[in-house]
């Protein structure tokens, strides 16, 4: 669990470290002037190569979701087993002080 | 005991729900038609959208709860509202990562700065904050980071409407509302995972406020145990 808590908290101050700097090159990208196109290509007219496939993003994105789902589940489920755990131990730890006095 | 027994089989009746409704929504999904303009990559749709949906019901909940705890004092609010701000960062995670994968064959770039995007992703970073708060604030977060929530639940109908307000890139919020109308044959498998989202999340939060319970509980333990 605090696996788990510990690579969250990292994951979420990288986040916050990262934040600054893509709003720095969002804005520097706002301030330099594009390039001018010559005219409107639409995206299916594009040649075979600068188009992007669409399955494997899509499959990436229902695996992800998939993983995200069970992962948060499993996680639940090893805490839950966890404090289940403790809960018996010190039911336990009671009961022998109570035949002791 | 009776109670507690009818509870346990009507969670693990929408566990298999959840998770049946959950696998069979690819099948579904690979049925319903193809979007014109887009086509296959518009799929993730059904994924994406239901996902925001959940996110914003639990920071809904997670505010209403903190609210509750911060003027009412009530832990059990305080206790859903920490499992519902849990959901709505792992439900923010699904929209944060699904969106930029359809933005980059439908828009030509995984990201744009512009106001939906933005304020939905700060709206993650500050549910991460309540996380944040919760574990390492110490004695009294539970009160500070109720008031994260309330704030939080205040940002959810300023990032829903954005797309109104400024028109940018991100489609309006019609396209929901008249998918009945405009695309029959997309709105079945629509509704069908928006529900076994639901269905997820409510599966979930019953599992999460129940570890929350048992913490508590194992809290009163220790502290019965050492004043003996």
């Amino acid at each position: 669990m605090n696996g788990v808590m510990r690579a969250a908290t990292i994951l979420i101050l990288a986040l916050a470290m990262l934040a600054p700097a893509a709003a720095a090159a969002a804005l520097a990208h706002g301030a330099q002037p594009q390039p001018a196109q010559e005219e409107f290509i639409p995206i299916d007219e594009l040649p075979p190569g600068d188009q992007m496939p669409a399955a494997p993003l899509l499959i990436a994105a229902y695996a992800i979701v998939w993983a995200v789902v069970f992962g948060y589940l499993w996680s639940i489920w090893r805490r839950l087993s966890a404090v289940e755990r403790e809960m018996q131990d010190l039911s336990r730890r009671a009961d022998a002080e109570d035949e002791g006095t | 005991m009776i109670c507690m027994m009818q509870s346990q089989r009507m969670f693990a009746a929408l566990s298999v729900a959840g998770l049946v409704m959950f696998a069979a929504a690819p099948f579904l999904i690979a049925q319903a038609p193809y979007e014109s303009t887009m086509g296959l990559i518009q799929k993730i749709f059904y994924f994406h959208v239901p996902g925001w949906i959940v996110m914003f019901l639990a920071v809904f909940i997670a505010g209403i709860a903190s609210a509750i705890h911060l003027f009412r004092n009530k832990p059990a609010a305080d206790r859903l509202a920490l499992a519902a701000a849990e959901l709505a960062v792992v439900f923010g995670l699904i929209g944060l990562v699904t969106g930029p994968l359809w933005a980059i064959k439908a828009w030509g770039v995984w990201w744009q700065w512009e106001p939906r995007l933005t304020m939905s992703l700060i709206l993650e970073l500050i549910m991460c904050a309540y996380l944040l708060l919760r574990r390492y604030g110490g004695p009294g977060s539970d009160k500070l980071a109720a008031g994260v929530a309330i704030f939080a639940m205040a940002n959810v109908p300023f990032v829903y409407l954005s797309v109104n307000i400024w028109r940018t890139i991100h489609p309006a919020t019609s396209v929901v509302p008249q998918l009945a109308g405009s695309a029959p044959g997309m709105f079945g498998p629509f509704v069908w995972c928006a529900v076994a989202f639901l269905v997820l999340f409510t599966v979930m939060m019953a599992a999460r406020t129940r570890l929350e319970a048992q913490r508590a509980h194992v809290e009163r333990l220790h502290l019965a145990l050492e004043e003996r």
